[in-house]
């Protein structure tokens, strides 16, 4: 579904990404790990095209992205969650929600997202930045599974949460996947990854290290531990 | 005779009604200006030309195609929305991420030249625009003659402003604007086309002031002058509204009109700075404007 092939970006005069390659099969949950630093948002970015100056090859379902504007990527069907949550500060929950633009048929109607989420239904006319972290983080994902986007890229979805809302993200994106989403995910909390994943690949200084499936880490665990160097 | 703090009432109420007018086209004009502002973050020095543009639009079109005031109320700013359209099209759009200073040159010289064009044309002396049949007149209030087009002039802006508003507040496009004034390219990464939308926006800043330009035909003198004579007046009036602020830039726009209304009336000496000493006062004590989001 998703093809990179010699993917390098630029931050300014920075060269961020060097050559990143790898793939995501079509409803597979697929994570970019690696430490701080590594490239991995500045990848999930640059397919999106919000990184102005990249380069290589993005194709997604067969059709090369790489020279789109991140409006028309978003139209072909990949949905962004990014790092940050990306609530906006200006408007109520169910504004955030709808904001995203409907791209293709088969996203999750309104019905389907508040049983998913349903304190997004509790607070639908709040203000969307007085929601808490954890809630918020759920918003930004309800967002674009509305959109009928079939590629999800969520960037650290559980970055500063307690250990109770990660637990209620993981089943969310377990739930995800079985609607028939495809997931690629950026995370550091490689445990979380663990449990969801069906591929990880390893980045370190914009470069793609190495790749692992679910069945090579089950049968050699320190593989991941050996890479993040924890 | 009754007076009030030693003025005379009709005094008072002749500079009121004055004050409210003035305050009409500070609203009117600094709504457009703070929703460019707001999304592009460009300080549209252009406003004032645009304004006057929509005054010599409707002459134009009243004494050049003989259409009358009421059709020109909704061509004039749809024409100098499209003319502010390309403009943002062909110059102001190559300015984006650059440090606002660029904007406000630009337009300031977009300014500069369409004012000098309309002197060129028409010369700096006034057109005459009558006031529309049906306007003429005036409504007797009790304690006042009202004159009915000064009337229908704060109706008027007052309507386009709670319009303006509402449709930012409470409609999808709205929310979408608002969203793109916060992250516009996330906003983008959603499926929103941004530069259109900017394109569009800016359009709709400038028919507002076209819109008041037409308002300000029979008024005011329709003349090259009339709108650098009141831009500086509207960027004191977002500054301390809040620059962005829509509602901010309404009430503070009538507030400050009634403000100077008053001031002619009780010191007329001030009367042409009270609203600059307003502004250096907000600006110390509450630098984001009285609306205005620190």
């Amino acid at each position: 579904m998703l093809e990179v092939s010699g993917l390098n970006a630029w931050y300014g005069e920075s060269h961020v990404l060097h050559g990143v390659a790898f793939e995501v099969q079509e409803g597979e949950v697929v994570t970019l790990l690696g430490r701080n630093g590594a490239g991995k948002s500045t990848t999930m970015k640059s397919i999106m095209g919000l990184v102005p100056r990249r380069a290589g090859s993005v194709r997604y379902c067969h059709r090369e992205t790489i020279a789109l504007r991140p409006d028309l990527i978003a139209r072909a069907g990949i949905g962004f969650c990014p790092e940050d949550r990306g609530i906006f500060a200006g408007l109520s929950v169910i504004e955030n929600l709808m904001l995203p633009a409907v791209v293709a048929p088969g996203g999750l109607d309104l019905a389907t997202i508040y049983r998913l989420f349903p304190n997004l239904a509790e607070t639908a006319r709040r203000q969307a930045t007085k929601l808490s972290g954890g809630e918020q983080k759920m918003l930004a994902i309800a967002r674009i599974l509305r959109t009928g986007a079939r590629l999800l890229l969520l960037d650290e979805p559980t970055a500063g949460l307690a250990p109770v809302i990660v637990q209620q993200i993981a089943g969310t994106i377990r739930e995800i996947r079985a609607h028939g989403f495809t997931v690629l995910l950026v995370e550091q909390n490689f445990r979380f990854a663990e449990a969801l994943a069906d591929r990880h690949y390893v980045m370190e200084d914009g470069h793609v290290l190495d790749m692992i499936s679910k069945a090579e880490l089950a049968a050699n665990p320190g593989r991941l531990h050996d890479y993040l160097g924890i | 005779m009754i007076t009030i703090f030693g003025k005379p009432l009709m005094l008072l109420y002749g500079q009121l009604v004055l004050g409210l007018i003035n305050g009409a086209f500070y609203a009117l004009l600094s709504l457009g200006l703070a929703v460019i502002f707001g999304l592009m973050n460009i300080v549209n020095f252009a406003h004032g030309a645009l304004f006057m543009l929509g005054a010599f639009v409707a002459w134009a079109l009243l004494n050049w195609l003989g259409i009358d005031y009421w059709a020109a109320l909704l061509l004039a700013p749809v024409i100098v929305g499209a003319f502010g359209m390309a403009l943002e099209r062909t110059l102001i759009r190559r300015l984006y991420g650059l440090d606002n200073l660029y904007g406000f040159l630009l337009t300031l010289g977009c300014a500069l030249i369409i004012e000098g064009l309309a002197r060129n044309s028409f010369g700096s002396s006034g057109l005459r625009y009558t006031i529309p049949e049906g306007l003429r007149g005036s409504i007797d209030l009790g304690f006042m003659m009202l004159p009915a087009y000064r009337a229908w002039v704060v109706v008027a802006a007052a309507a386009m402003c709670l319009l303006t508003w509402l449709v930012i507040e409470k409609t999808r496009i709205g929310a979408t604007l608002r969203a793109a004034t916060e992250n516009a390219p996330l906003v983008q990464a959603f499926g929103v086309n941004v530069p259109r939308l900017i394109t569009l926006t800016y359009g709709a800043g400038v028919a507002l002031a076209a819109f008041a330009g037409v308002l300000a035909a029979p008024i005011y003198s329709v003349n090259p002058n009339m709108g650098s004579n009141l831009v500086i007046i509207v960027f004191a009036v977002v500054v301390i509204g809040g620059m962005g602020s829509i509602l901010g830039s309404i009430v503070t726009g009538f507030a400050l009109g009634i403000l100077e209304g008053l001031a002619k009336v009780y010191y007329p000496q001030g009367s042409a700075t009270v609203i600059f000493v307003a502004m250096a006062i907000v600006l110390l004590v509450r630098p984001a404007g009285l609306f205005g989001k620190a």
